[in-house]
């Protein structure tokens, strides 16, 4: 703005001069406008350079004596060779399996997993038999993780697409920093779950430990049992016949549905008092965002 | 970082020596610099088993003079043990630089104990009728491999493979800590305490002492000292949550017990797997997979969860 020079100011019309110093208070556009998902957006649903796989055609990897990193290029060299359904043998609580499947896939995991498991996906549809360690999920853009046991704490941290699902109960920080897709819980979650959560939804069927959904700018919380406490700025709302409509679809899918339907959740949401943003001048906006 | 790991067998006796080193093994990347065993034996009734050291593994690189200075350290700790009454029925040397004892004893061990820290350089690791203390730079395998663990028969103990961050590599800071003078009473570790130099203050004010700038050393005192007033083990570590400040996921073991408690934040992670007859917890799965490589179910216990399970 700096560069612009009274001759040229001159020669502006109205609407431009304006646009030049800085004083449009036009509505704000690009990622804030952010689409999560769009059906029509054909040629986005995969990465020119996924490899071609037949859900029909499976294969075995047995884990044992392998490292996490051979484990993971072999799931890769399967894939190349267009095999789409894998199954992992023996994981025993092995860190970082299967993170980083950009492409679909039927991956299921015969056992329990360490840390990390399944980060990083982006397509996939994973099922583990046993239970996860902490972060499962973290960072998943788009497919489902099926969990038929336990999971350990920041259980989808920081996921933006896709579902999440744990059949039992998960540890604490549940969905930390989650900016979108679902997580779906069928037993109760420890302290802090949805902390800063930004967008996406968040269903537990059990009950929540204390501080949930403290500090959450965005996104829903559904909870079936009992929270122990809400955090700052996480109010409840009114549960509208479009939130059940969806539990119930959501839940059905994944036959997590409990037996006295799901009238008696409990919706968490943004109290939005720590929405400060609005309070900087058109100007000031511009630079920060 | 720092690993930790747990076991309990209810009512019976087994390896858990080997146990022990499969697990803290399965850890060892959470924390290469040093590993730590307490592992609890039948022990005999009156008889005392004390491990001590009497130099750090960094001195034997010292010079010939350290080899000297060990022989003397050992005939003061001796001469302080024939003064007290206590008759030395087996001795043995792991390393140069660190010991094993069976007492015969009925006198005052708390005593006893104190006096023979007054010898420069000795630190006894610990002391009791079931506990011994095992700790030393290097993975589980190097050190069940040095001091013999391997075949080590018991009912219960804990472990830790430690990653330094606040103080130094070497086995006055490394885990478990003896809850010194008391019997028979040790913790592991992982996390960082906020409060320590207030909490330890406090400890030293009341009269206990410190022999490293080790965090974790203040669970340990602070649990004896709890113990020593009467306050029962599930007691302490639930009062524990309250006024020690920081992030932690720690166990205690005593003679028959083991305890473990995680801090308000649940910031420290711990995996727990409980059956009729065995009870095993680490901080990642992995471990307790190492013992019970079949399909098992196991939780993440919450914040402020604090559980006892009996031998």
């Amino acid at each position: 703005m700096a560069s612009v020079t009274d001759a040229e100011l001159k020669e502006m019309t109205q609407e431009e001069r304006v646009k030049a110093l800085g004083m449009t208070t036009e509505q704000l556009t690009g990622k804030s406008m952010y689409i999560e998902f769009d059906p029509d957006a054909t040629e986005r649903f995969e990465y020119p350079w996924a490899p071609s796989v037949d859900f029909n055609k499976r294969t075995e990897v047995d884990c044992d004596g392998k490292t996490t990193t051979e484990v993971n290029n072999q799931i890769r060299a399967l894939m190349a060779e267009g095999y789409g359904t894998i199954v992992l043998q023996n994981p025993r609580g092995m860190h970082s399996l299967g993170v980083g499947i950009l492409s679909k896939l039927n991956l299921i995991i015969d056992g329990s997993t360490g840390y990390f498991s399944t980060g990083l996906i982006d397509g996939p549809n994973v099922r583990i038999t046993g239970r996860v360690g902490w972060s499962c999920g973290e960072n998943m853009m788009a497919g489902t993780v099926v969990v038929e046991k336990n999971a350990g704490s920041t259980f989808g941290a920081a996921i933006r697409g896709g579902d999440l699902v744990c059949r039992g109960s998960v540890g604490s920080r549940t969905g930390i920093d989650m900016k979108g897709g679902t997580i779906l819980v069928g037993g109760d979650t420890g302290a802090l779950s949805g902390f800063m959560m930004q967008r996406g939804r968040m269903v537990v069927c059990g009950n929540a430990g204390k501080n949930l959904g403290d500090s959450m700018y965005d996104g829903t919380i559904y909870v079936g049992g009992d929270i122990q406490s809400c955090g700052v700025d996480a109010v409840e709302a009114e549960l509208t016949d479009l939130d059940k409509a969806w539990l119930t679809r959501k839940l059905t899918q994944y036959g997590l549905m409990p037996d006295k339907g799901v009238d008696h959740f409990t919706k968490i949401v943004a109290g939005k008092q720590l929405w400060n943003y609005d309070n900087l001048e058109p100007n000031e906006k511009k630079l920060i965002l | 970082m720092c690993g930790i790991a747990g076991l309990i067998h209810r009512g019976a006796s087994s390896n858990v020596g080997g146990e022990m080193t499969a697990m803290l093994q399965a850890l060892k990347h959470r924390g290469p610099d040093s590993t730590g065993y307490a592992v609890y034996g039948e022990g005999s009734e009156g008889d005392y088993i004390m491990r001590l050291k009497v130099a750090e593994a960094e001195d034997m690189g010292s010079g010939s003079r350290i080899h000297g200075i060990i022989e003397d350290r050992i005939a003061a700790v001796e001469a302080i043990l024939g003064e007290h009454g206590a008759s030395v029925k087996a001795k043995e040397a792991p390393t140069e630089y660190s010991l094993r004892y069976i007492l015969s004893h009925d006198g005052d061990t708390a005593r006893m104990a104190n006096h023979i820290e007054e010898t420069e350089g000795v630190e006894i690791l610990s002391m009791g009728n079931g506990l011994e203390l095992i700790k030393d730079l290097g993975d589980a395998s190097d050190v069940a491999g040095l001091y013999g663990l391997n075949d080590f028969q018991g009912t219960h103990g804990i472990g830790h493979t430690r990653m330094a961050t606040e103080s130094d590599v070497d086995i006055r800071s490394a885990h478990p800590y003896w809850a010194f003078p008391y019997n028979d009473i040790s913790v592991v570790h992982n996390g960082q305490i906020t409060n320590y130099w207030i909490m330890r203050r406090e400890m030293e004010r009341k009269g206990h002492r410190f022999m490293s700038n080790c965090d974790s050393e203040l669970l340990a005192v602070y649990t004896a000292h709890n113990l020593a007033n009467g306050v029962a083990l599930e007691d302490s570590l639930r009062r524990s949550i309250d006024e020690i400040d920081g992030v932690f996921t720690y166990l205690v073991a005593t003679k028959d017990q083991l305890g473990m408690a995680k801090d308000t934040m649940a910031a420290k992670p711990l995996v727990l797997y409980e059956s009729d007859n065995l009870i095993a917890m680490a901080s990642e799965e992995v471990a307790i997979r190492a013992i019970l490589p079949q399909e098992i179910d196991t939780y993440d216990p919450y914040d402020e969860e604090v559980r006892v399970w009996q031998a």
